[in-house]
């Protein structure tokens, strides 16, 4: 397949950026998008030109370090799945490809296509601790746990950090994936203990950081590569709103 | 409670309880409204009872209030979510990933307020306000509707405005609940249907109004 790439290159998080045009030919349909870059890449560096920097790790869908805004999508036009785990074979031969870096104020571009996701990091530390008892392996069935609640904690767990939410939603708003966070915890019972000082927190946090505000537009479960759900937030309102009339 | 409001969600409550007292008003407005439809005496008798109503009078100064709140936080908060996303991405996608209302809140709103403003100057000046400051009041407010719904441009402005408010409550609706955090992934989809239904009735009922005059239908004033 052959395509052309129109790619944000920037070289610093100061310098003024734009668009980059490039013809690549001879990709097979089985071809990751990440590993079409790679080929891009390797063609510039043997050219003696700078290649394109963008973010990656695993390349298996867990890790989150992956990004990329690709025709006005967050990891591209495949629903549920990470830019890694997509491929050339949903696009067309001949397409035009833009690919942005995720755009909002609290995620600076650092070079071309990666940017500085330490926000969410922020957001995570300001979270704190869970409560656990030091001592020998507890017993597996020791804590009983619903089922319902048991899913849902791990639906929220999904979340693997990756920004989409933030890149897509038009306030550039962090609430998904706090709500992904508060949300494994809170309905667990070890980390009920810290529940409500936790949401609190970590929604400090995030109004500081220069995050939006939610304006349930949705964007953001739609985007999402692990499709974490809206209900969520509406947990995360929840726990915030009791938390700060306990006050 | 401290510095609740200094947060983006304890905003977001303000805007919800706002909204959600907006929505109350809006169905007492519009069953005012459709009195008209019947007759004469009925509509005349129904703004007689808006303008001596002592609930009424002291509930108008508090509706007032609401909007107040409601437009104030919404440009705090239309202002702060605009800077947190200060360059916009050069493609954007056709694929539908948010209701077209949910992405223009801010514009419809001020749709809205503009008709409001035409609407209050043209109804709400002449009737209830002549009675809080003792002026005098429209003798037949049925006159008045029968003359503005008489001319067509003023329908159209009309149905115009109800239909920007329409996209507001079909959105704003379930969004309120979904800020105050009673809500979950049942309830999301059905309280999105309630919504849709609510702003359906609401906006037939203030535009047929309108419809029932320009057609002729309304009885001549006395
Ligand atoms: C009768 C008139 C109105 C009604 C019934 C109404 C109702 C509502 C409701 C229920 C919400 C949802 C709140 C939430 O998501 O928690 C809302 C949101 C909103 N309203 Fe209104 N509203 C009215 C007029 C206005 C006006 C005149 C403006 C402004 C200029 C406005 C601007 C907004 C904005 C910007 C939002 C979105 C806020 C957000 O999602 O963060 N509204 N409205
Ligand atoms: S909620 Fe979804 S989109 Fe947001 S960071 Fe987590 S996995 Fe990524
Ligand atoms: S590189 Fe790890 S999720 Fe894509």
């Amino acid at each position: 397949m052959k395509f052309k790439l129109k790619i944000w290159r920037q070289k610093n998080a100061k310098a003024k950026g734009q668009f980059e045009s490039f013809s690549i030919e001879n990709i097979s349909s089985d071809t990751s998008f990440l590993e079409m870059l790679d080929i891009l890449n390797n063609r510039l560096i043997s050219e003696g030109k700078e290649p394109i920097a963008f973010d990656h790790d695993c390349r298996e869908g867990i890790c989150g370090m992956c990004s990329l805004y690709i025709n006005g999508r967050a990891h591209g036009p495949d629903d549920d799945v990470t830019t890694c785990q997509l491929h050339m074979r949903k696009f067309r031969d001949g397409d035009t490809i833009t690919i942005e870096p995720w755009r909002s104020a609290a995620f600076p571009v650092i070079r071309d296509l990666a940017v500085n996701r330490y926000a969410f990091d922020q957001i995570l530390q300001a979270g704190g601790f869970v409560s656990v008892n030091t001592g020998g392996v507890p017993d597996g069935n020791a804590v009983p746990i619903a089922k319902p609640d048991a899913d849902e904690a791990m639906d929220a767990a999904a979340c693997i950090g990756c920004g989409a939410c933030v890149a897509t939603c038009k306030n550039g708003s962090a609430m998904l994936f706090v709500a992904a966070r508060v949300s494994s915890l809170a309905k667990l019972p070890q980390g009920r203990v810290e529940a409500t000082g936790r949401a609190k927190a970590m929604v400090a946090k995030m109004d500081e950081l220069g995050f939006g505000g939610c304006t349930n537009t949705q964007a953001c479960e739609a985007e999402c590569p692990k499709a974490i759900s809206i209900s969520h937030i509406a947990r995360l309102n929840r726990e915030f709103l009791c938390a700060k009339l306990q006050d | 409670m401290s510095n609740i409001f200094c947060s983006s969600i304890g905003k977001k409550l303000i805007m919800s309880l706002s909204g959600l007292f907006l929505v109350i008003f809006l169905l007492l407005h519009v069953s005012i409204n459709v009195t008209a439809l019947f007759s004469q005496n009925a509509y005349n008798a129904a703004c007689r009872f808006m303008d001596t109503n002592i609930l009424i009078q002291v509930m108008v100064p508090v509706l007032a209030l609401g909007f107040a709140v409601h437009i104030l936080f919404s440009l705090i908060i239309t202002v702060k979510n605009q800077k947190a996303r200060p360059v916009k991405y050069s493609v954007s996608s056709k694929t539908e990933t948010s209701s077209w209302a949910a992405k223009n809140m801010f514009v419809i709103g001020v749709i809205v307020l503009c008709f409001l403003g035409l609407h209050l100057t043209h109804f709400w000046a002449k009737m209830q306000l002549q009675h809080f400051i003792g002026g005098h009041g429209e003798d037949n407010p049925y006159a008045l509707v029968y003359t503005l719904f008489g001319e067509w441009y003023y329908c159209v402005l009309y149905v115009v405005w109800i239909a920007a408010l329409y996209f507001h409550i079909s959105h704003g609706f379930w969004s309120a609940f979904q800020t105050l955090g009673i809500n979950n992934s049942k309830w999301i989809p059905r309280l999105q249907i309630i919504a849709k239904i609510y702003a359906i009735l609401v906006a037939l009922a203030f535009i047929s109004i309108p419809l029932y005059f320009i057609l002729g239908l309304g009885e001549p004033p006395k």
